[in-house]
């Protein structure tokens, strides 16, 4: 709370901090569904007055969607992180493989402030926000999820980019004794233009539903680019490195016909083997039509102004 | 070992159930909401895989057969063979359903364009015609030798199985590759016999010593 209210006192409606108790009663449903008979025991009033979010106060931004969120369970057990198994179910079994604790994230390559930051150090940076994005998978699958972070541009911003930097690239937390072995060339990284990592949208997320991020959403830091499909989003960061070339990134190696730098979504432009006009949200029963950049084209459809969105795919 | 006849029907009486279980845990799995984030998904990704391993199982018959000396186990094989159209026929209709919704010009679009679901509806469509013909009275009415040749069909169908879920995988073709490689290995099992007789008669001394199975037609149900 000093944190913020330091350095943006308007911000701060107390109206619109997510009061503890909304994620307490989500906590509680979720142990519910677990042991309904438990939970019942335990006296309502008591379940409420507990501890703020373990993440301290979280500000609610205007750049959320207001539609229905997807259940917490279905967000942390359907989950695409081949490092932890490559079933979508094998990642919330494994979550022992990935220890978030120590972390840190190096920021280098072409910045004239190189620097380490421990996670602690990130979550202080800049007021917590909650961030409800529409999140589509390549898969062709969607959900809606309340992440929380910080801006990515607040970071970049500390390490002052030089000028010949053009590109971002991230790389995910790679343990090779513990972790899938072949698929893709580990570790992951994913990459993004300088403009578009600079983006008021694109995220760093340290948590989900107010709470800590779950190791299986890519604990405990990750990123989120809520207009471009779901694997653009690296997982587990362990570095951030400037550029002045555009990296290569893990799926671009693994099928460069079937997946491109940009990775925007785009209903118009099919993944080679399946259509992209549709996706399925998840807890939903029909599908619905895929927008065009998740939705999110009045935000970011000038950062692509007179490109041929077919060829940069 | 020959099982009597009501044993036999004991033995297809409890196969039976055991096919129709996958069917079951689904079903169930539907209706407890069991089947994580995606039920869609894992229904057809479930039937699909339930029709290669019947399709598999199927072609395991033979090879058994020969190898064990177990001739009646033929007599499972229809069951088998019927078991992989109902989980296809169940796994097209997830798709059909539940996936596009009776979107038919998006169904007639997606099996036009896409390989990978062209192949799979082409196994299904060839699947077919085993299935309308797997009776008693039409393996007469065909005669054995014709009805033979058409059940062959099952070696093109099988490995369009295997194309069709190789290319709908996005990256670790570990499945894929297991059922691949089973599926070659039955066939190339097939290949093999058939050169190993091929080269007998080629030989010259070809004296039926045993009873021959090759080439002729067992009768495959019972009287």
């Amino acid at each position: 709370m000093p944190i913020m209210l330091l350095r943006r006192p308007d911000d701060i409606l107390p109206s619109e901090i997510t009061p503890p108790g909304v994620y307490e009663d989500r906590r509680r449903f979720i142990a519910m569904a677990g042991s309904i008979a438990l939970a019942g025991a335990l006296p309502a009033g008591k379940a409420r007055a507990t501890t703020p979010s373990p993440l301290g106060p979280i500000v609610k931004s205007p750049l959320s969607t207001v539609e229905s969120q997807t259940a917490y369970k279905a967000i942390t057990t359907y989950n695409n992180f081949y490092e932890l198994g490559t079933d979508k179910g094998d990642p919330a079994l494994n979550t022992h493989k990935l220890k978030p604790t120590p972390w840190a994230v190096r920021i280098e390559g072409l910045v004239n402030k190189p620097r380490t930051f421990g996670i602690d150090e990130i979550l202080k940076l800049a007021p917590l926000e909650e961030r409800i994005y529409r999140m589509r998978c390549v898969e062709g699958w969607s959900m809606v999820i309340p992440w929380v972070g910080i801006p990515l541009a607040t970071l970049l911003k500390l390490a002052d980019p030089q000028g010949s930097a053009r590109f971002v690239e991230f790389i995910s937390h790679y343990d090779k004794a513990t972790m899938t072995r072949g698929v893709l060339d580990w570790p992951y990284n994913e990459a993004l233009r300088l403009d578009e990592a600079r983006h008021p949208l694109t995220l760093l997320a340290v948590g989900l539903y107010g709470e800590v991020l779950p190791i299986q959403n890519g604990a405990p830091v990750r990123l989120v680019v809520p207009w471009k499909y779901g694997f653009k989003s690296g997982k587990s960061i362990v570095a951030i490195r400037l550029t002045e070339k555009q990296p290569v990134t893990a799926w671009m190696k693994a099928g460069p016909s079937e997946y491109g730098f940009y990775s925007n979504v785009n209903p118009d432009v099919d993944h080679p083997r399946w259509s992209q006009a549709t996706e399925r949200r998840i807890g939903e029963f029909s599908k619905r039509k895929t927008l065009m950049f998740n939705g999110y084209a009045d935000q970011v459809a000038s950062l692509y102004t007179g490109m041929d969105l077919r060829r940069n795919f | 070992m020959t099982p009597g006849k009501t044993s036999l029907a004991a033995i297809k009486a409890a196969l039976f159930l055991l096919c129709l279980t996958p069917a079951f845990l689904l079903w169930r799995g539907l209706e407890m909401d069991s089947l994580g984030a995606n039920p869609i998904e894992a229904l057809t990704r479930s039937t699909g895989e339930w029709t290669l391993r019947f399709l598999l199982i199927t072609l395991m018959v033979t090879p058994l057969r020969k190898l064990t000396g177990w001739h009646w186990i033929l007599r499972l094989r229809r069951m088998l063979g019927l078991f992989a159209f109902a989980y296809g026929t169940a796994h097209l209709t997830t798709y059909v359903w539940l996936d596009q919704f009776f979107d038919w010009e998006a169904i007639a679009r997606d099996i036009l364009k896409r390989p990978f679901i062209t192949i799979g509806f082409v196994a299904l469509v060839l699947m077919a015609p085993l299935a309308a013909t797997s009776s008693n009275f039409a393996i007469r009415r065909l005669g054995g030798r014709r009805w033979q040749a058409l059940h062959r069909a099952i070696y093109p169908i099988v490995l369009l199985g295997c194309v069709h879920f190789w290319w709908l995988v996005k990256k670790d073709i570990t499945w894929p590759l297991i059922y691949t490689v089973i599926a070659i290995a039955l066939l190339g099992l097939r290949a093999w016999w058939r050169e190993q007789e091929r080269r007998k008669q080629l030989a010259g001394g070809y004296l039926p010593q045993q009873p021959q199975y090759q080439g002729k037609v067992i009768k495959i149900f019972a009287r």
